[in-house]
């Protein structure tokens, strides 16, 4: 029996290593360890054995058992592997074919722009206010320090709805400005955005609708360095850390002290070229402490209060930072145009 | 503003470069905008003398010229010129200079004959008439300035000034003067400051006894100062003169007008000259123009002058257009013995208006529009007669008359420093203030500012930080953070809507477009709104661009299909856009604008379509929580298709509308294919946003899934059957989706087929077939009662 025991290991041995498929594999284990298998019926003769051997036999040939079990166990894994491999193979596919097109929108540059510096404000504690484009004139300008007579009121340059130029279209969104400092507790860090209008021909560089961001800060204690401060870190968001600005005075009608603020040409590092016109600068924004008079026009005391205020036009601001030569591409709306930002 | 830095040079001595000298002005506050070197071109140009002149021995028109140069061998030069003779002073280009146009002279030989350089006319050098007189324009420049063989032609004709170029802002019209920008100039480099009295010797007579001035409108003339001169000789004025008025943008004319524009440039005065023999009745009358009167100015145009102007007259009529431009009827002519200098002051925005109604912006007009100095107006006149003496133009007279309608006030106000420091975050003592102060005239008496008469400007204490800030240096202040109270940023609830809106909406696939608020009435023919509705009411601008920029746009349709027809126009030919538009409406009441903003979406192509459309909505809706949202079938809209256009409603709100834009108004706009709109409003949107969702278990137990197909005549909606399935189904039916319409083959005429798919579940147990049967088949005879549609 010993000898049969070892003749069916190595029969079944040879025979599992060559089986080549899981089938086949199956096919085997039925043959050798089934119920009606070639190791059952061996055992089945143990009945004539002597009770010495019959406990050495049957070590044996549960040895056996085990070891078939075993190598079947591990032929089929060897199989299993060699089988997804085939698969695999012939599921390659050629990965540079394109992709299914999914379509899909883009924002129009200018609202681009405008979000970032929404959130820039937003992350420095501003909200975002609104108000009306078609405005009093009142608002416009008596409330700005903007007095009667004042060119800005020209109707060359201002689009009126009434006789009396009681109605007009904003010309800047400082407006809203007031109507907030006239309704709105202190202290106030709002900006503004939004449409202004100025009767400007259609050209490359004009439109007599545009966008302005304001901003205004109100607060006790507020000062020139805040809004060099503020506006240091707004520049610096927007157009990379090593920006550098230049603060030079000017003059606005709702501002004092008032001031332009350049960049230094990205171009030419400040050498002067041509996008900066040779000046090594860039003109990008008006700014000023709030005009006291102004602060208390909106009931607010000049005394305790003190604030800033500055504005930034939207299209020359994303014109610059996608290099748009022609303001007139910005409400064209072509797709070709809207897609590439 | 252009100024001649050697014009500045007299009045403060500046040493910086004109890059440094534009950096500390554009600093303090005069922004440069560029700067000019003139004559930067020109080298090695030097005076030469004509020693010999021979005719060209192969050509009958040029000559070969001999001319010492000053130096040990004269030089040969070939010139076509007719105009020079032997021992002419003349310009010459040498071997190797350079002219204005990026020029270079070399030697070279002209027909045979070697040219050791170039005779040099005006022209080439970069001049014209007005700045020579006595030379031509067609032949070399005979020089008749003092020089010598040799000399350098730049520092012969003064070609060694910079011109720098300012933008002055509106509230400082005194910085429109070389005084003016050497009273900054000297603040800015803290160099001396040296103004000049002018002194006037006079002795021709008595003014009084020759001219009356009256001024009959105190509020638009404050001021008016007028001096005389008689026996005056027309002639050029002076190099020196001509050349700084060139410098300063402005073209010689003769002595008197450039005396004028001389004193204009340097004081910031505009000033006026009238021959006396005009002046009909000795006296000048200041009044405003009577109706109908009519004055040629000095640009030779009939101007028909109106009661809100003023004017200068004579006894009977007007001679001048006060601060605008003279009359050619008192102009300086050849045949002019005695002229009255004017110089006054005007009312800014009288003199602004009148320009404008007139379309003459004048230099004289663009400087009073802002303001000018009332203490000016002596000083300028004294100026300009003492240049009348100095360049022997004519005898002065005695005397001026100097009318004062309205004086000015002295303006005060006390020194701040905590204030001062306050605004501008700085530590600043109360001498260095008083300093920066005294260097702008300014003078102080105790604590108090006074505040010189040529700053109108300053009214403030933030008006002083000004000054004290820019001369301290706005570069210097440190920038910092403020603090206080620390506030909440973020986007309001409707700012996050609209950012929702534009997010999904992109993710479908439309992309962003911004249009014009305004736009032509002639778009409301174009989309045949009808004749009687309501958006035909709008604000309209009374001073438009043009027409088609006239209106406040009270839909945002139009904008929509112009856009999509400029997109067909270029062929792109799938196109979706989508935009969220203001329109302003006038309100009952109210004299603002209702202003409310429209989401429009707008797509042509092959994507395109009502479903298409109408599947973007849907899934807007779902994404903004927009529930139960109804499309119903109505056709009064002449917008759009009558057969393709729905009203979407969520319950009692009509949120918008949509469907196929109706080919005429499509053909109107050139658009020759299907094109697909949706109008929906904001503010109805946001009101219908269900309330936050909170967590529902999700479904323990199966669902069941039936299909079923029912054929009922074609009149019957998919909206209506399917509430009708809900309303059977009651809790069971879960959802209800609509797979196939078909018509046709085994359809009778006027019926259609409609397949649903429905899921059915209850919540708790599991279905069972028979159950599902029961269900589906009440549902069947829900919809057979109600619409009398069978079971295919």
């Amino acid at each position: 029996m010993r000898k049969l025991l070892q003749e069916l290991r190595d029969a079944s041995l040879t025979a599992i290593s060559c089986a080549a498929g899981i089938d086949e594999l199956e096919n085997l284990r039925v043959k050798y360890l089934g119920k009606k298998g070639e190791l059952t019926a061996i055992l089945k003769q143990m009945g004539g054995l002597s009770e010495q051997e019959r406990p050495v036999i049957g070590q044996l040939a549960n040895e056996v058992r085990e070891l078939l079990s075993g190598s079947i166990d591990s032929r089929r894994e060897e199989l299993a592997a060699k089988q997804l491999e085939a698969r695999l193979g012939a599921e390659k596919i050629d990965v540079t074919l394109p992709g299914k097109i999914v379509n899909i929108g883009k924002k129009h540059p200018l609202n681009t722009v405008l979000d970032e510096a929404k959130e820039i404000f937003i992350g420095m504690g501003f909200t975002i206010a609104e108000g009306p484009e078609i405005e009093y004139e009142n608002y416009n300008f008596t409330k700005l320090n903007t007095p009667e007579g004042h060119p800005a009121r020209d109707r060359q340059d201002t689009f009126y709805f009434t006789d009396d130029d009681s109605l007009l279209l904003r010309t800047q969104t400082s407006p809203v400005q007031v109507r907030v400092m006239e309704t709105q507790s202190l202290p106030i860090r709002v900006i503004s955005p939004g449409r202004v209008y100025r009767k400007d021909e259609v050209d490359a560089t004009h439109s007599p609708m545009f966008h302005q961001i304001e901003g205004l800060v109100v607060d006790k204690g507020i000062t020139l360095g805040d809004l060099k401060g503020t506006l240091n870190t707004l520049v610096k968001r927007l157009y990379g850390e090593n920006t550098v600005t230049r603060f030079r005075p000017h003059h606005f009608p709702f501002t004092e002290p008032s001031c332009e603020v350049d960049v230094q040409c990205f171009e030419c590092g400040g050498k002067g070229c041509r996008v900066c016109k040779g000046e090594g600068w860039i003109e990008l924004l008006g700014a000023g402490m709030v005009h006291p008079k102004v602060l208390e026009g909106c009931g607010i005391d000049s005394s305790v209060y003190s604030g800033f205020a500055f504005g930034i036009g939207l299209e020359r601001m994303t014109m610059r930072r996608f290099n748009i030569s022609d303001l007139r591409l910005i409400y064209e709306n072509d797709v070709r145009f809207l897609n590439q930002f | 503003m252009k100024l001649s830095r050697e014009w500045l040079g007299e009045f403060t001595d500046i040493k910086a470069t004109d890059k440094q000298f534009s950096d500390a002005l554009t600093l303090s506050g005069s922004k440069v905008e560029g700067w000019e070197i003139i004559g930067e071109e020109i080298t090695g140009v030097v005076v030469g003398k004509v020693l010999k002149i021979v005719r060209h021995e192969n050509s009958d028109h040029m000559w070969v010229c001999t001319v010492d140069l000053g130096k040990d061998a004269p030089v040969t030069i070939v010139t076509g010129a007719q105009n020079i003779s032997k021992d002419d002073l003349v310009p010459v280009a040498v071997d190797g200079s350079t002219l204005p146009g990026g020029i270079t002279i070399h030697t070279g030989a002209l027909r045979g004959v070697e040219s050791q350089g170039m005779l040099c006319s005006l022209k080439e050098l970069g001049l014209d008439i007005h700045d020579y007189p006595y030379a031509i324009e067609n032949g070399i420049f005979i020089l008749q300035e003092p020089c010598k063989t040799g000399d350098d032609i730049k520092a012969v004709l003064g070609l060694n000034d910079s011109v720098i170029e300012f933008e002055i802002t509106s509230n400082r019209p005194d910085c429109l003067s070389v005084i003016g920008l050497a009273r900054e100039s000297a603040a800015t480099f803290g160099t001396e400051l040296s103004l000049h009295k002018p002194h006037v010797s006079g002795g021709a007579g008595d003014i009084s006894d020759f001219l009356q001035v009256e001024i009959e409108d105190s509020k638009l003339c404050p001021r008016y100062t007028a001096k005389m001169v008689k026996n005056i000789k027309i002639a050029p004025s002076p190099a020196w003169m001509r050349r700084r008025l060139r410098a300063s943008g402005v073209r010689p004319i003769n002595n008197i007008v450039d005396i004028t524009n001389y004193v204009m440039l340097e004081y910031g005065q505009p000033m006026h000259a009238f021959d006396y023999s005009c002046v009909k009745g000795g006296k000048i009358v200041v009044r405003r123009a009577v109706e109908g009167e009519v004055l040629k100015t000095l640009d030779d145009k009939d101007r028909a002058i109106s009661p809100e102007m003023l004017v200068i007259a004579d006894a009977h009529d007007p001679i001048g257009l006060a601060g605008v431009m003279g009359g050619g009827n008192s102009e300086i002519t050849e045949k002019t013995n005695t002229i009255v200098f004017e110089s006054a002051n005007f009312n800014g925005t009288s003199v602004r208006k009148t320009a404008i109604a007139l379309g003459m912006r004048t230099d004289a007009s663009g400087r009073f529009e802002k303001g000018l100095d009332p203490m000016n107006t002596v000083p300028a006149a004294e100026r300009a007669c003492e240049l009348i003496e100095l360049l022997g133009a004519g005898e002065v007279l005695d005397g001026v008359i100097d009318i004062v309608a309205a004086s000015p006030k002295e303006f005060r106000l006390p020194l701040e420093p905590g204030r001062i420091n306050a605004l501008l975050g700085t530590d600043l003592d109360r001498y260095f203030m008083v300093k920066v102060l005294e260097k702008l005239d300014f003078t102080m008496d105790g604590n108090m500012i006074c505040v010189p008469s040529f700053r109108s400007d300053i009214e403030h204490y933030a008006d002083i930080a000004e000054e004290v800030g820019r001369f301290y240096g706005y570069d210097k202040i440190e920038p910092t953070i403020f603090s206080g109270t620390t506030t909440r940023g973020g986007f309001s609830p409707k700012q996050k809507f609209e950012r929702e809106i534009s997010s999904v909406c992109r993710g479908m696939g439309y992309f962003e477009v911004m249009t014009y608020s305004f736009g032509s009435k002639t778009a409301w023919d174009k989309i045949h709104l009808p004749e009687k509705s309501p958006l035909r009411k709008a604000f309209v601008i009374q001073n438009p661009l043009g027409e088609d920029t006239s209106v406040m746009r009270t839909t945002a349709l139009p904008s929509m299909l112009d856009v999509l027809a400029t997109n067909l126009a270029k062929r792109n030919m799938d196109v979706k856009l989508f935009e969220l538009a203001t329109i302003y409406l006038p309100a009952d009441g109210k004299e603002l604008a209702d202003e409310q903003m429209i989401l429009t979406l707008g797509a042509f192509g092959k994507d395109s379509g009502f479903f298409e459309l109408k599947g973007c909505i849907e899934a807007l809706f779902a994404a903004l929580r927009i529930k139960n949202v109804r499309f119903e079938a109505v056709s009064d809209n002449p917008s759009y298709h009558p057969g393709r256009y729905a009203k979407i409603m969520s319950g009692g709100t009509v949120l918008g509308v949509m469907g196929q834009t109706h080919p005429a108004v499509a053909d109107e706009y050139g658009l020759s294919v299907g094109v697909y709109t949706a109008e929906l409003a904001l503010s109805a949107m946001i009101s219908c946003v269900s309330a936050e969702p909170t967590y529902k278990p999700l479904p323990r137990f199966p669902a069941m899934t039936r299909d079923i197909a029912v054929v009922c005549d074609s009149s019957v909606t998919a909206a209506a059957l399917t509430d009708t399935m809900y309303e059977a189904g009651g809790d069971y039916l879960e959802n209800v989706r609509l797979f196939d319409v078909y018509t046709g083959t085994g359809i009778p005429e006027g019926k259609r087929s409609v397949a649903f798919s429905l899921t059915i579940r209850a919540k708790d147990q599991t279905l069972t077939d028979e159950h599902s049967d029961e269900i589906v088949k009440s549902i069947l005879t829900k919809l057979e009662k109600t619409h009398g549609a069978v079971i295919r």
